[in-house]
C-alpha cells in the first residue's frame, strides 16, 4: 500500500517538475493570441504587463517554495510516522515559539509581496496624460469603439465576431482565429499612451486584452478608465470577461497596433466613412430614397441567390414570397438573423442599418409586392436590440 | 431543564434580532451608505447635486482639459451629443457647454441623463452649478434642445490631474416619469 | 419520551424532531443535490469537451453554469455540513438533541420543495436562471427570464432554512454542553460550526436583502441597481459579495473542523495547537467580512479601496496557513494509518493549500487584472471548494458512517473511490489554471482551438470524478444493507471525542443524562 503510494507520488512529481521548468523559462514568446498547450500568461507588449507578469511569477515561485517545504513535511510524516514504523505517537500538542514563528514569517513574506503589488497598482491607475482616448462600449454582443476627436467628429464603429456560424455549428472547419476574430479591429498607434473609457450599453461586460494587460468592467451608465501603451506592433486578441447573456463567449476583441503613419492613414479613411454614415443613420428617408438605395444593396448582396428580378434561383423567390409580404418582424428576422441550416446568411452583422432598412423596404415594395410599408434605419437598430 | 429552555429562548431571541438587523442593514443602510460614501469621498465618479457658487479666485497658473462624452443607453433612440467635445478651463473659472438632444421618434418622450466622471478622485472637485442632468428632460416628438451645463473645476483639484472626462448616458424614462406623475396626481 | 422508538413509515420522516433523523435526511438530500449539480457539470464539461457547439445552445449552457453553482453551493455543500452538524454536535457535546428540535424539522423540510421549485425553473418559459450563481444586476434584473421571481423566492427560502438551522446550532452549543465541557474543551468540529453559524446568521439576511432589492427593481419600479433611476449595478456587487465572501468561509470552516477531527484520530495524537486553531478560525471569520471587494478588482474601485481590500485579503493567508501547519504538525511524529477517512483528510489539506496558493495569487490586485473572470479563478475555487469542502465531506462520511450505522464500509472500495476521485479531480481542474492564464474567460460554451487540449483533459477528468461518486454511493448503500458490524463501538482506536463513547450504531436517543466531562 505504502510502496504503491510512494511510487504514485514520484510519478506525479515528474510532470510537475517538467511543467515548472517550462513555466520558468518563459518559453512562450509574446504572442497576440493563445498558443497550444500554453501554460502561463505572457508579459505582453506593455511595461505594465511585464510588471504584472513579474509579480505573478514572483508570487508563484514563493508559493512553489513554500509548497515544497510544507508538503515535504506532510508527505515525510505520512511515510516516516506510519504506524508500522512508528508505534508510539508523540504527545506534544503545542509550542508557542514555533506557532509565533509560523505566524510572523508568512506575514513578512506577504509584506514583501505587497510592496511591488502596490507600486504596480498605482501605475495601473495612472490614466493621466494620454495621447489618445478611446471610448469602449460593450453591447450585447459586440463592442463599439469611438475615438474621441477633440477637433471634430468622433470616429466610431462596431466590432463584431467574424467567425462563421457554420464553424460554430461544426459544419465547416474552424479557422485558427476561431472565436477571436472580428470584422473591424480597434486600431491603435504603437508607443502611444492610449486611455480607454469603458462603459456598457445594456448589461455588464468587461473588456480584456491579455497582451495589453487591460481588463476593465463595462458598467451601464458609468464609465471606467484604463490605459495601455503598446511597445510593439502586432495583432492582439481578447474576449469579453463578464457574463453578459447568451453570446458572452462570442464577442471578442482584436486590437491592431500599427506604426503612427499607418494609424493616421487608417484614421483619415475612417473619418471619411463616419461622416457619411452619421448623416444617414438618424435620417428619415422617403420611400423613393429607400427603394433606390435598396435596389443597389439588393443587387450587390441578394440578387446572386434570389434573382435580379426577385424570381429566385439558389434561394427562394422574393416576388410574392410569404415572408416579404408577411409581417415586417418575420421578414427582418430572416434578413438580420439568416436561416440556420440553409445558405441564407445573417446580414445583420454585415450590412449597416441604412442598407438593411433600404433593402427590406425594397423587397417589400418591389417585384410587385407593393406592401406600402417602409423601414427606417432606427427601426432596424431597434429590431436588432430587441433580440 | 426550565433554565436551559429559558437560556435557549434567550439565545434564539438574540440571534433572531441579529438576523433581522442584518436584513435591515442590507436593505436600508447599505444602499444609502453606498451613495453617501460615494458622494462624500467623491469616488465612483458620481458628481454631486447643484453647487452654490462661492466667489473664489481663478487659478491662472494651470488649465485642465475637460472632455465631454455622450452615450445612449439601449433602446434610447434620441440623438444626443456634446456641442463641444472638449474645453480647457482654469480651476475656479466658471464655464458653460451645451449638449444637443433630439427626440427622433414620433411620440412624446422623457429622458434622464446620468453623469459619470473619471478619474473618480476628481469627482469631488467638479462642481455643477446648472446641469440638465438634475432633472428629467421631456421632449415632444421631433423636438430638439440645446441643454446647458454650467460648471466650475475646484481650485483645489490635485495638481497631477490634467484631464477630466465627463460622460452622460441618456436613458428613456418616459414610463418611469409617467408613473411618478400619476402617483403625484393621486396624492 | 424515552422507551418508545421512532414512529413508523413516512410519518416518521415528515414529523421527526430527532437530530439523528434530521441529520440523515440532510445528508441524503445533499447527496441527491450533489448528483444533480454534478449532472449539470457533466453537461457543461460535455459541451466543453471540444470546440464548437455540439450538445447545448449558449442560452441553455448559461442555465447549466448558473444552476450548477446554485445547487452545489446551496443544495449540496451547505446542507451536507448542516447534516453533519445535526448528527454530530449533540453527540460531541453530550447533549440529548438540538436546542430547537421542531424548528430543526422545518429547517430541513423547507429544502426539498425549494430545490424542486428551483429545478423546475429550467422548464419554465424563458428557461431557468442564466445569469451565473452570482446573479449580477442588470443581467439578473432587467434582462432576466420570467423565472427569476421563482429564483428569488427559492433563495429566500434557502436563506430562512440556513438561518433557522444556524440559530439552532448556536443555541445548542451555547446552552447544552455537558457539565465540564468548557468552550476550550469542545471538539474543533463544534468550534468551527459555532463560528460558521454566526457567519450564517450575519450574512444570509444580507443575501435576502440583495434578492429583495432585485425583486423590487424587477417588479416595483425601484432603481437600486439601475443607473437610469439613479442606482448603480456595482451596488449589487458590493451587497452580494458582502454576503458572498463570508459564504465561502461558511463553506470551508466546517470542512476545517472535520479535518481537525480526522487527522488527530488517525495520527493517534492530539490536535496540535488547539487554542490557536480556535483563534485562527475566529480571525478568519472576522477577516472574511472586510475582504469582499477582492471579487471586484476590475469594476473600477478607487485605488485606496483596492489597496485596502488587497492587503486585507492577503492577511487571511496568515491564520489559514497557521491551520495548515497545525494539521501537519499533528501528523508529525504521530502514529499514522491511512484508512479512507485519513486519505481524504490528507488530500484535502494538500489540495486545499494548492487552492490557497492560487488564492494568494488572485489576491494580488494588479495580477488579478489578468486572472479575473478567467478559468484561473474557476480552478482556484474548485480546488478550495471541491478538494477543500467535498473531500472533507467524503472524509466525514467514511469516518462517521460506522457510528451512524454500526457497520463498517468496504475499505477497498473506499480507497478506490479516493484514488479515482483524486485522479479525476486533479485531471479536471489542474489544466484549468493553464487555460485561464492563457486567456480563456469563464462562463463560455465554446472556445478557441488553442484551449482545446486542456479542455478535453478537463472533461475527461470530470467524467472520471463524477463516475467515482457513484462508487461512493454504492459503498454507502451496501454498507447500510450488507455491511459487516463494527468490531467495537469506538471503531477507530485513535478516536477521543464523546460520540465514540456511545454504541455504534448510535441509539435513537443518546445522552438523555449528560455525561461526565473531565
Amino acid at each position: 500500500m505504502y510502496q504503491q503510494a510512494k511510487r504514485l507520488s514520484k510519478l506525479a512529481l515528474c510532470p510537475v517538475l517538467m511543467l515548472l521548468s517550462l513555466l520558468s523559462t518563459g518559453a512562450w514568446a509574446t504572442e497576440g493570441a493563445p498558443q497550444r498547450w500554453q501554460l502561463n500568461m505572457t508579459p505582453g507588449v506593455t511595461e505594465v504587463g511585464a510588471k504584472i507578469y513579474d509579480l505573478h511569477m514572483f508570487v508563484f515561485w514563493v508559493c512553489v517554495v513554500v509548497g515544497i517545504l510544507v508538503f515535504g513535511v506532510m508527505f515525510y510524516s505520512v511515510f516516516a510516522y506510519r504506524k508500522e514504523r512508528h508505534q508510539e505517537p508523540a504527545t506534544f500538542h503545542e509550542n508557542t515559539r514555533v506557532e509565533i514563528a509560523w505566524t510572523i514569517v508568512p506575514f513578512l513574506l506577504l509584506l514583501v509581496m505587497a510592496v511591488p503589488a502596490t507600486k504596480t497598482l498605482i501605475e495601473i491607475y495612472d490614466t493621466d496624460d494620454a495621447d489618445l482616448d478611446v471610448l469602449v462600449t460593450g453591447y450585447q454582443w459586440k463592442w463599439k469603439y469611438e475615438y474621441i476627436n477633440p477637433n471634430g467628429d468622433n470616429v466610431s464603429f462596431f466590432s463584431n465576431l467574424l467567425t462563421d456560424k457554420a464553424e460554430i455549428a461544426n459544419s465547416e472547419a474552424k479557422g485558427s482565429n476561431y472565436l477571436i476574430e472580428v470584422d473591424e479591429p480597434l486600431v491603435l498607434p504603437v508607443d502611444k499612451k492610449v486611455r480607454f473609457l469603458v462603459t456598457a450599453n445594456d448589461v455588464l461586460h468587461a473588456w480584456w486584452v491579455p497582451a495589453l494587460a487591460v481588463k476593465r468592467d463595462a458598467v451601464p451608465g458609468f464609465i471606467n478608465e484604463a490605459w495601455t501603451k503598446a511597445t510593439e506592433t502586432g495583432v492582439y486578441r481578447g474576449q469579453c470577461a463578464e457574463l453578459c447573456g447568451r453570446d458572452h463567449g462570442f464577442m471578442p476583441i482584436v486590437v491592431n497596433v500599427v506604426e503612427e503613419a499607418e494609424y493616421q492613414e487608417w484614421m483619415a479613411g475612417k473619418q471619411a466613412e463616419a461622416a457619411e454614415l452619421k448623416a444617414l443613420m438618424s435620417k428619415e428617408f422617403t420611400m423613393d430614397e429607400l427603394v433606390a438605395r435598396g435596389k443597389t444593396v439588393y443587387n450587390r448582396s441578394c440578387a446572386a441567390c434570389h434573382g435580379p428580378a426577385g424570381e429566385g434561383g439558389v434561394g427562394p423567390a422574393i416576388a410574392g414570397s410569404a415572408i416579404a409580404t408577411g409581417p415586417t418582424k418575420g421578414h427582418l428576422d430572416v434578413v438580420v438573423n439568416g436561416v440556420p441550416g440553409s445558405a441564407m446568411q445573417a446580414f445583420g452583422g454585415q450590412l449597416n442599418e441604412v442598407d438593411l432598412a433600404a433593402v427590406v423596404t425594397y423587397q417589400r415594395n418591389g417585384f410587385g409586392n407593393n406592401m406600402g410599408d417602409m423601414l427606417q434605419p432606427i427601426d432596424i437598430y431597434k429590431f436588432k436590440k430587441g433580440q | 431543564m426550565a433554565t436551559a429552555n429559558k437560556n435557549v429562548a434567550k439565545t434564539t431571541g438574540k440571534l433572531l434580532v441579529l438576523s433581522v438587523a442584518m436584513f435591515a442593514f442590507a436593505m436600508w443602510v447599505m444602499p444609502p451608505l453606498y451613495n453617501a460614501l460615494c458622494e462624500v469621498l467623491g469616488i465612483n465618479g458620481k458628481t454631486s447635486g447643484r453647487y452654490e457658487v462661492v466667489e473664489s479666485a481663478v487659478d491662472t497658473t494651470r488649465t485642465v482639459k475637460v472632455q465631454f462624452v455622450a452615450q445612449n443607453n439601449e433602446m434610447m433612440p434620441w440623438e444626443f451629443a456634446p456641442n463641444t467635445s472638449q474645453v480647457e478651463v482654469h480651476p475656479g473659472e466658471p464655464a458653460q457647454v451645451t449638449f444637443y438632444a433630439k427626440n427622433t421618434q414620433s411620440r412624446f418622450m422623457v429622458s434622464q441623463s446620468i453623469p459619470s466622471l473619471v478619474p473618480s478622485r476628481a469627482a469631488e472637485y467638479f462642481h455643477k452649478t446648472e446641469c440638465f442632468c438634475f432633472n428629467n428632460q421631456p421632449l415632444e416628438a421631433g423636438a430638439e434642445a440645446d441643454m446647458p451645463l454650467r460648471f466650475i473645476v475646484d481650485r483645489d483639484l490635485p495638481k497631477d490631474i490634467h484631464v477630466i472626462t465627463l460622460s452622460y448616458t441618456i436613458f428613456d424614462v418616459t414610463e418611469m416619469a409617467a408613473k411618478q406623475e400619476s402617483l403625484a396626481a393621486s396624492n | 419520551m424515552g422507551a418508545h422508538g421512532p414512529a413508523k413509515g413516512l410519518t416518521r420522516w415528515l414529523t421527526t424532531t430527532n437530530h439523528k433523523d434530521i441529520g440523515s435526511m440532510y445528508l441524503w438530500f445533499s447527496f441527491a443535490m450533489f448528483l444533480l449539480g454534478g449532472s449539470f457539470a457533466m453537461i457543461i464539461r460535455a459541451e466543453l469537451f471540444q470546440p464548437g457547439l455540439q450538445i447545448v445552445q449558449p442560452e441553455f449552457f448559461n442555465q447549466m453554469t448558473t444552476m450548477h453553482g446554485l445547487v452545489m453551493v446551496f443544495g449540496a455543500i451547505m446542507p451536507a455540513f448542516v447534516g453533519l452538524a445535526n448528527w454530530m454536535i449533540p453527540l460531541m457535546i453530550g447533549a440529548p438533541d438540538m436546542a430547537l428540535p421542531r424548528m430543526n424539522n422545518w429547517s430541513f423540510w423547507i429544502l426539498p420543495p425549494t430545490f424542486l421549485l428551483l429545478a423546475s425553473t429550467l422548464f419554465m418559459e424563458g428557461g431557468g436562471p442564466n445569469f451565473g450563481w452570482t446573479f449580477y444586476a442588470p443581467l439578473s434584473t432587467t434582462y432576466a427570464p420570467p423565472s427569476v421571481t421563482f429564483f428569488i423566492f427559492a433563495v429566500h427560502a434557502m436563506g430562512i432554512s440556513s438561518i433557522m438551522g444556524s440559530i439552532n446550532i448556536i443555541a445548542t452549543i451555547v446552552n447544552m454542553r455537558a457539565p465540564g465541557m468548557t468552550y476550550m474543551k469542545m471538539p474543533m468540529f463544534v468550534w468551527t460550526w459555532l463560528i460558521t453559524a454566526f457567519l450564517l446568521v450575519a450574512v444570509m439576511p444580507v443575501l435576502a436583502g440583495a434578492v429583495t432589492m432585485m425583486l423590487m427593481d424587477i417588479h416595483f419600479g425601484t432603481s437600486f441597481f439601475n443607473a437610469a433611476g439613479g442606482g448603480d449595478p456595482v451596488l449589487f456587487q458590493h451587497v452580494f459579495w458582502f454576503f458572498g465572501h463570508p459564504e465561502v468561509y461558511i463553506i470551508i470552516l466546517p470542512a476545517f473542523g472535520v479535518v481537525s477531527e480526522v487527522i488527530p484520530t488517525f495520527s493517534r495524537k492530539p490536535l496540535f495547537g488547539y487554542d490557536s486553531m480556535v483563534y485562527a478560525t475566529a480571525s478568519i471569520a472576522f477577516l472574511s467580512f472586510i475582504v469582499w471587494a477582492h471579487h471586484m478588482y476590475t469594476v473600477g474601485l478607487p485605488i485606496a479601496g483596492e489597496l485596502f481590500f488587497m492587503y486585507a485579503t492577503m492577511l487571511i493567508a496568515v491564520p489559514t496557513a497557521a491551520k495548515v501547519f497545525n494539521w501537519i504538525t499533528t501528523m508529525f511524529k504521530g502514529s499514522i494509518t491511512l484508512e479512507t477517512p485519513m486519505l481524504f483528510a490528507i488530500a484535502k489539506v494538500f489540495l486545499f493549500t494548492v487552492g490557497g496558493f492560487s488564492g494568494l495569487m488572485l489576491a494580488i490586485a494588479p495580477a488579478d487584472f489578468q486572472y479575473h473572470d478567467s478559468y484561473f479563478v474557476v480552478a482556484h475555487f474548485h480546488y478550495t471548494m471541491v478538494a477543500g469542502a467535498i473531500f472533507a465531506l467524503s472524509s466525514a462520511v467514511y469516518y462517521w458512517l460506522p457510528k451512524w450505522t454500526g457497520k463498517m464500509y468496504n475499505e477497498t472500495m473506499g480507497k478506490a473511490h479516493f484514488w479515482i476521485s483524486f485522479l479525476g479531480f486533479n485531471l479536471t481542474f489542474f489544466p484549468q489554471h493553464f487555460v485561464g492564464l492563457a486567456g480563456m474567460p469563464r462562463r463560455i460554451p465554446d472556445y478557441n482551438l488553442m484551449f482545446a487540449d486542456f479542455n478535453m483533459m478537463s472533461s475527461i477528468g470530470a467524467f472520471i470524478y463524477g463516475t467515482s461518486q457513484l462508487l461512493f454511493l454504492f459503498n454507502i448503500v451496501r454498507t447500510i444493507t450488507h455491511g459487516k458490524p463494527v468490531n467495537s463501538d469506538k471503531v477507530w482506536d485513535g478516536a477521543t471525542t464523546l460520540e465514540w463513547t456511545v454504541p455504534s450504531p448510535a441509539p435513537y436517543h443518546t445522552f438523555s443524562t449528560p455525561p461526565e466531562v473531565k
